[in-house]
């Protein structure tokens, strides 16, 4: 997915940026709103990043001059105010979400997918693997011309096994990226998730291989 | 507080009123008193002028001849008694010796006016002199003729009466008018009031209304206390977001960082040390959440604005605020909401209340789980239910929980601040509503929250 980031921090800019990145997404990170409407001038994106208190204006006003313009990109407010009554007003000047810095990653995937979910789906989404269509935002997996559902630990599980391209992806990565930290985590949590995944994955090509001592990487059984 | 100015007024109308009165009777009386008292005077001067004119002198003595009228017209006067006396050369010539004289002696023909006692009676006695030729020589005459006034006294009396009377009713005609005075006077100053009081406690706009120009100086004063309070409000809260984004934001690049450094080192150790950096991360800003959560809250419920709101879509609106917090864990929010729930308060406050609630329900339940959300009337009330299949309440009671910084004793290893309870009670409490917290039937817990809903 294409990002434009809006974040005059330059530090959280840079770490947000690197990290939307890691997960393979493409990222235009603003410093102003001046830069943010060049921006979006000359590209299409799938969602906006904004901050609310910015040096040359408030993202608020930004948000409504979007929406007078009529431009369909979905918006999520980063917020680092958390007063109650700022959120109720960037909900109501049009952004489609907001989310209190600082935040989760994961939190900021669910919210995307949320918002994505809602406007009926930038783009296409699904992608292909061996025999098997993956969905992220319908969070469904069609094996065989069958549809199956996905929980949504089952959607980060696979998205991350996918985003590994063939690499092993050890427990202890895949615990910090499927659970919250302040969330307790019993040892064999990614065992069970796993389990789950492979029964939805059963019947076609893709395999999630166990590799003993290391973890585990998504195949394609030949 | 101080008699109203109103009452003051009427009082003071009033007795302005009554001296008023009181001048008018004595006024009236006295004046007419005085009048009859010369228009009689004027009759008996007549009289004794008469008398006193007629008086001749013959051989060997003085001859008055009484004209007719004279008596006549003193006897039209009433039932009064008359005496009279006549001195030659200072000799009683005829009637009443014992009359007595005049201070001071009349001269000419001007009568002298004065009032004695005489033979049990007031006596009003007018004297004429003058000088008779007696014998050749030139002899002083004088005629005194006395009244008793009793018919002029049961005059006065009357007058008197009526005087009273007259000052009395326009005494009773004061009061009515008194009290119009008084509220027309006051009906600025009541406006202005009302005007005020009408005011919501929120509500931080000048005052407008037209005054009246003794009130001007406090209507300003009004609007400055307000202008410098609405200055204060807007800082204060300028100050807590400026505070709020002065926080969250290095902690924000902290945890990117070490979210960051986590997914890219492989020793253990290392590893460790950064999840504990983004729970601490996490915590801190939690808290301060939490804090300036409370500090809305606190300030807000002394506002006690209210606006009408539905709490059907209040409730739903939270729910899908804290969905995907929900299924980050997979947990699913069954929602069973009757619509619409319409109530009259704070939706800020509402919002924190539930948002909290649904908020400990997600944090203390199981991957896996389900939560069940139940917006409905019952019995006037809006009952709003949260029910998870968290780890309950570990026997502590609703009471204790509620406890600023105070948390279960099952919960060390989720991030929490104690606060989030408090919270709830808090605007629960502003809102006029309840809050409980009770242990639920098969394991878990059951939050209600119940708030008044609107009449109409």
């Amino acid at each position: 997915m294409r990002f434009l980031l809006v974040e005059d921090n330059s530090e959280l800019s840079a770490s947000v940026a690197a990290r939307l990145r890691l997960d393979g997404h493409a990222v235009d990170a603003a410093l102003t709103l001046a830069d943010a409407e060049e921006c979006l001038a000359v590209a299409t994106y799938d969602l906006i990043l904004l901050d609310i208190m910015l040096p040359d204006g408030d993202g608020r006003d930004f948000l409504a001059r979007h929406r007078r313009a009529e431009r369909e990109t979905p918006v999520i407010v980063m917020t680092a105010r958390s007063s109650v009554s700022d959120r109720v007003d960037a909900l109501d000047t049009g952004a489609d979400d907001y989310i209190t810095k600082p935040f989760d990653f994961a939190e900021l995937e669910a919210r995307c997918r949320a918002v994505l979910r809602r406007r009926g789906g930038a783009a296409q989404t699904a992608r292909q693997f061996a025999d098997v269509s993956f969905d992220p935002l319908a969070a469904t997996l069609v094996v065989q011309g069958e549809a199956r559902d996905l929980r949504s630990r089952e959607v980060r599980l696979m998205e991350l096994l996918l985003g590994a391209q063939g690499r092993i992806m050890s427990k202890e990565h895949l615990v910090d990226r499927l659970f919250s930290f302040s969330e307790p985590v019993s040892d064999n949590a990614i065992e069970v998730y796993v389990g789950r995944l492979r029964k939805k994955l059963q019947g076609s090509r893709a395999r999630i291989e166990t590799v003993r001592g290391l973890g585990y990487r998504l195949i394609e059984a030949g | 507080m101080a008699v109203s100015l109103r009452v003051r007024l009427i009082w003071q109308l009033l007795a302005l009123a009554a001296v008023l009165a009181l001048g008018l009777y004595l006024a009236v009386r006295i004046g007419a008193e005085r009048a009859s008292e010369a228009t009689l005077d004027a009759v008996l001067g007549a009289a004794a002028q008469g008398m006193a004119e007629e008086m001749r002198s013959e051989e060997g003595g003085v001859v008055i001849d009484v004209p007719p009228g004279t008596f006549s017209m003193l006897a039209a006067m009433g039932e009064e008694r008359i005496f009279y006396r006549v001195d030659v050369g200072g000799m009683t010539v005829t009637g009443y010796g014992d009359l007595p004289l005049p201070a001071v002696p009349p001269t000419a023909l001007a009568p002298v006016f004065y009032s004695v006692p005489f033979r049990d009676a007031d006596v009003r006695v007018a004297a004429v002199a003058r000088s008779i030729r007696l014998d050749g020589v030139a002899t002083k005459a004088l005629v005194l003729l006395g009244q008793t006034r009793e018919g002029q006294d049961q005059i006065a009396e009357r007058l008197g009466n009526r005087a009273a009377a007259l000052g009395l009713a326009v005494f009773l005609v004061a009061i009515p008018l008194s009290l119009l005075v008084a509220r027309g006077l006051t009906r600025p100053i009541d406006r202005l009031a009302e005007a005020v009081g009408r005011r919501g406690p929120r509500d931080l706009r000048p005052v407008r209304h037209p005054a009246p120009a003794e009130l001007q100086p406090f209507v300003g004063a009004l609007n400055t206390f307000i202008g410098r309070l609405r200055g204060t409000l807007s800082q204060t809260e300028t100050f807590i977001a400026e505070a709020a984004h002065h926080i969250r934001t290095p902690l924000a690049v902290m945890r990117n960082d070490a979210e960051l450094a986590l997914r890219h080192s492989g020793e253990e150790m290392t590893r460790a040390r950064l999840r504990g950096l983004i729970r601490s991360a996490d915590d801190a800003a939690r808290s301060a959440g939490q804090l300036l959560d409370h500090a809305t809250v606190l300030y807000r419920a002394d506002q006690a604005e209210r606006a009408p709101l539905d709490l059907a879509q209040l409730t739903r609106a939270v729910a899908d605020r804290l969905a995907p917090a929900a299924e980050m864990k997979d947990i699913d929010l069954r929602l069973t909401i009757e619509a619409p729930l319409p109530a009259e308060g704070d939706a800020v406050l509402v919002e924190a209340a539930l948002r909290n609630i649904i908020d400990n329900a997600i944090k203390y339940s199981d991957a896996d789980s389900l939560v069940e959300i139940i917006a409905r009337a019952a019995g006037g009330k809006a009952e709003i239910t949260v029910a998870d299949r968290g780890r309950g309440l570990s026997g502590l009671t609703h009471d204790r929980l509620k406890r600023r910084f105070l948390r279960g004793a099952n919960v060390g290893d989720v991030a929490g601040s104690g606060l989030g309870l408090t919270i709830v009670e808090e605007a629960t409490t502003a809102m006029g509503g309840q809050f409980t917290l009770s242990p639920r039937e098969g394991g878990g817990t059951c939050a209600i929250l119940s708030l008044p809903l609107s009449l109409s």
